[in-house]
């Protein structure tokens, strides 16, 4: 059964919350501007709780179930990082009060600062981009303006493997500039005949996911950034599959220029159902002063054990990105995740999500066809079509979720068939990947013995499959009921 | 470690089903020199302790809860009910992801439809996306929606004077990657005539904020109509809160209508994270950034939510999307939802009414004080919740002494703005504020311009 929308439940004249009483005169209105009707539905306090709930009800998140959507990271989101964000000290300071009065918020900023750069690599690092998105444009639009103080305005060519995400391109594109899709050899590598053809004085620089959308490490990763280099280029680090690396390797010790950072991946803030998140950006020593500002800096001449800290914005930066210093709260649940593991910690999480994800590779691989069979790094994609069957990687998905499971990403990397990208993070445990490959066992039999139950999946969920085409044919982005059901007094 | 399931014979097993024999073997593809570095980081500690470190940093900050504020500038110190934090505790909301599988994610879907639809009757739009960072993105991103639209043949931008000194920087940012060029009306807050003389067959928009940074309500339908005269579209900026009791742009001709949502349930956090409102007509939907939520049916026939039009969008149309945008600010947007739903229409009117009410009694009692002004960039212009008071003295030096001597947080510093509005302060007033409190600060004021 559908659940009402609020403009169902409306009736008119009901109200959620009592507001105080005025306690100072009133003003005249100004003439005109006032409007009869806001369009707002009307509700009591207990409709809108139990409306929400029932919302909550028709809803999976990682703390319902397993949630292997590769590239996404969805890792355990620590409950007291919840209990942090919400401390009055945080999430009630103002962005404008006087630095010196938000000493706190500071202190934390700078040291979250420091830890990224020291985790990644790199010589500082901005907090700024509200998400991972956000940072590559930075990056871009830093690159662009690196070239542009050289003279060298002609690199407007942007290198990005054919296996990337498609913000890449996209961010690309929002830069002004333009792409040139490389290809991936049968390793599923940068194909590095086609990066050497293709690097040239035209060249702005390459977008490096680290490891790539197969759960991939590039084997010949140094002669790739070398090429780069080498015709003048920058490198780019796309870090949204950190997750593999933090506390293994420093990819900034490779030779990237600048990588950006997903706080709501790798340091374990939730995804909110598409956000907000928080994409940092680290920069080496050569383009750090283009960086989105203000960012955190030590005073000088302070204590050491009193340290003291301000705002400032670096030299040649491009500007701002989003309004005040990004996205705080997300700030201080990483900050505490970070605080909390310490290096061990963070080395112990990739040792454990790149040994789930072979485990998973293994005892997935002989049931769906993995086109790049090697040891892969924190996630790994198969072909969700097992072997004689003609089922989809989408029938597949749809199946799981009357197993109890959340599908893996599908059609995604675009130069796979049919994938599945699988990426099950550290913090599950082994009964629940047995459980799964089990489940993706009496799938790939049912695939065989019963295709129509696949086809018609989901079948234990709250709406049955959804009509995606009708959605897009018959645009109805808004509810057509306005609650205006009865004629106020 | 309480957030790693395995034990050491779990781990053996995994490993010996790989085919390894330790842990390090998974690595062998980084190259061997850059393996395993020593980090410099503080020992991890527990839960406790963490709780205690973070506590103790905190409660070094002064808050909003425990001192009186008349600071706003784009952030703005609202009541939240409590439904909104008990919505958004529920884990099966926000340890989501982006709900690209509806059949298990209908709960987000028809939030964010809901959200699509409150604010689309508040602002009084035909289409709103299901939300972006914050709202100055969202307006950079109306502002290179204009660009497209207007496929090359315009490439001027009017940016108001009286916007978000903030808005206008992420703008001109965002602005770097295209071929466009920013033109200023120069720094007379508040007039439409400079305005429309900046419009030509150039302009592909004018940027407007109302209330505008200053507090005060602009002229849209004089200025929609000028644009569209041009053939240029309107972008307003708009405060969600005095929608709630004032005239919405979009019912005054704009075109498009942005808003920055952290007034609606969304604590200030210090700046973020916050909430994009980013709306447009119906006609240009399909040059909209970010995702939208539609309702359709399943395969039963009952109704259901997914997203749509994601040829739109960057996972589909890559470098031809409309937007890099993927990850937005659904969390937040899920707090304006269940605030809008609490409040309704005659709590978000009551609350907006509050504001008005209470900022004019601070503006007539400040008045009062010797040797003060208020919004002298344009007196006689409407304000909402927000206005300026020129002081005797620079506004830094009277806020030390509404702190130090008071416990008041005073108002923004336009001096940080510009050197020569350094005596002027522009104060906010929100329901928050008692009359006690109103009270206080002009007496505090009295005191510190003495």
């Amino acid at each position: 059964m559908a659940e009402p929308t609020v403009y169902e439940l409306s009736v008119a004249g009901r109200q959620g919350v009592d507001l105080p009483l005025l306690d100072v005169p009133e003003s005249p209105l100004p003439d005109g501007l006032a409007r009869a009707d806001n369009g707002l539905p009307e509700l009591a306090q207990l409709d809108v709780v139990r409306h929400f709930l029932a919302l909550s009800q028709r809803n999976f998140g990682v703390d319902t179930g397993f949630y292997p959507l590769g590239s996404c990271t969805m890792k355990y989101n620590p409950k007291i990082t919840e209990e942090l964000a919400r401390l009055p000290g945080f999430a009630r300071s103002h962005p404008l009060q006087p630095p010196e009065t938000v000493p706190g918020n500071l202190a934390l900023m700078h040291q979250l600062q420091q830890w990224l750069a020291e985790i990644g690599g790199f010589a500082a690092v901005s907090l700024q981009p509200a998400a991972g998105a956000q940072g590559e444009l930075t990056a871009l639009l830093m690159m662009r303006a690196y070239h542009a103080e050289r003279g060298e305005t002609g690199r407007n060519q942007v290198l990005i493997p054919d296996a990337a995400h498609g913000t890449n391109p996209a961010s690309t594109a929002m830069a002004g500039l333009d792409v040139l899709e490389i290809p991936s050899d049968s390793r599923g590598n940068i194909d590095r005949q086609a990066l050497r053809a293709a690097c040239d004085d035209t060249v702005l620089a390459l977008m490096l996911t680290l490891p790539n959308t197969l759960g991939l490490f590039e084997e010949e990763i140094a002669e790739v950034i070398d090429l780069v280099h080498g015709c003048g280029g920058l490198v780019y680090g796309d870090g949204a599959n950190m997750n593999a690396l933090a506390g293994v390797m420093r990819p900034g010790e490779l030779g990237l220029d600048l990588m950006h950072y997903n706080l709501h991946k790798t340091f374990a803030t939730p995804h909110g159902g598409g956000g907000p998140g928080s994409g940092p950006l680290g920069a080496s020593d050569r383009l750090r002063d283009y960086l989105p500002g203000p960012i955190v800096v030590a005073k000088p001449g302070a204590a050491l054990e009193a340290p003291e800290y301000a705002f400032s914005t670096p030299d040649k930066s491009i500007g701002r990105m989003c309004t005040y210093f990004g996205n705080f709260g997300v700030f201080v649940r990483s900050h505490a995740y970070i605080r909390m593991l310490g290096a061990a910690g963070l080395r112990d999480n990739s040792y454990h999500a790149v040994l789930n994800a072979n485990y998973l590779r293994v005892k997935l691989r002989e049931l769906y066809p993995v086109p790049f069979d090697r040891l892969n790094m924190h996630e790994f994609v198969c072909q969700g079509r097992p072997e004689g069957s003609d089922v989809r990687a989408l029938d597949v998905s749809k199946r799981l979720m009357d197993f109890g499971f959340h599908p893996p990403t599908n059609y995604f990397p675009l130069i796979v068939p049919e994938a599945l990208m699988i990426e099950p993070t550290e913090t599950e445990n082994k009964e629940t990947l047995d459980a799964f490959a089990a489940a993706m066992g009496s799938i790939a039999e049912e695939a065989l013995a019963t295709p129509e139950r696949l086809r018609t999946a989901p079948h234990e969920t709250p709406v049955r499959r959804l009509d995606e085409v009708q959605a897009a044919r018959q645009l109805v982005l808004i509810d057509p009921v306005t609650g205006r059901t009865a004629v106020e007094g | 470690m309480a957030y790693i399931p395995h034990t050491d014979a779990e781990r053996a097993a995994m490993l010996q089903a790989i085919g390894l024999r330790s842990m390090t073997e998974l690595f062998t593809d980084i190259p061997e020199g850059l393996r395993f570095p020593d980090l410099d980081l503080p020992p991890p500690i527990s839960e406790m302790e963490v709780m205690r470190e973070m506590r103790s940093r905190a409660e070094g900050n002064l808050d909003l809860d425990h001192h009186p504020c008349f600071l706003g500038a784009g952030t703005y110190n609202h009541y939240i009910p409590a439904t909104v934090d008990d919505v958004l505790r529920r884990g099966e909301l926000y340890t989501s992801y982006t709900p690209y599988q509806p059949e298990l994610s209908q709960g987000m879907l028809q939030a964010m439809f809901e959200f699509q639809s409150m604010i689309c009757r508040l602002t009084g739009m035909e289409v709103s996306n299901a939300s972006h960072y914050d709202g100055a993105t969202a307006l950079a991103e109306a502002v290179l929606m204009a660009l497209g639209l207007a496929r090359g043949k315009r490439r001027k931008i009017i940016l108001s004077p009286a916007l978000h000194p903030q808005y206008r920087t992420v703008v001109e940012t965002y602005l770097r990657g295209a071929d466009a060029t920013v033109a200023d009306a120069g720094d007379t807050p508040g007039g439409a005539a400079a305005l429309e003389a900046l419009l030509d067959d150039q302009t592909a928009a004018l940027v407007l904020q109302t209330p505008n940074f200053y507090g005060q309500f602009e002229a849209v339908e004089r200025l929609a109509a000028a644009a569209h005269a041009a053939g240029a579209l309107l972008i307003a900026v708009a405060d969600p809160i005095s929608l709630g009791l004032f005239q919405a742009p979009g019912d005054q001709g704009a075109d498009m209508v942005v808003a920055d949502g952290q007034p609606l349930g969304i604590p200030p956090s210090f700046g973020g994270p916050h909430l994009g409102i980013l709306t447009s007509r119906k006609a240009h939907v399909r040059g909209l950034a970010g995702r939208l939520v539609g309702a359709t049916s399943d395969a039963a026939g009952e109704r259901g939510y997914v997203l749509t039009l994601g040829t739109r969008e960057q996972h589909i149309r890559r470098e031809r999307a409309t937007s890099n945008i993927c990850t937005n600010a659904a969390l937040t947007a899920l707090a304006a939802t269940v605030y809008l739903a609490t409040m309704g229409r005659r709590g978000l009117r009551r609350v907006a009414e509050l504001c008005y009410h209470k900022s004019h009694y601070a503006a007539d009692t400040i008045a009062r004080l010797p040797g003060v002004k208020i919004n002298p960039q344009a007196p006689d212009h409407p304000f909402f919740k927000e206005f300026v008071v020129e002081l005797a003295k620079p506004a830094a030096e009277v806020n030390r002494i509404l702190l130090a001597e008071f416990g008041i947080i005073g108002g923004y510093d336009l001096g940080r703005e510009a050197s020569d509005l350094e005596q002027r302060m522009l104060i906010a007033v929100t329901e928050m504020n008692t009359c006690a409190e109103i009270d206080q600060l002009a007496a505090a004021l009295r005191h510190a311009t003495a």
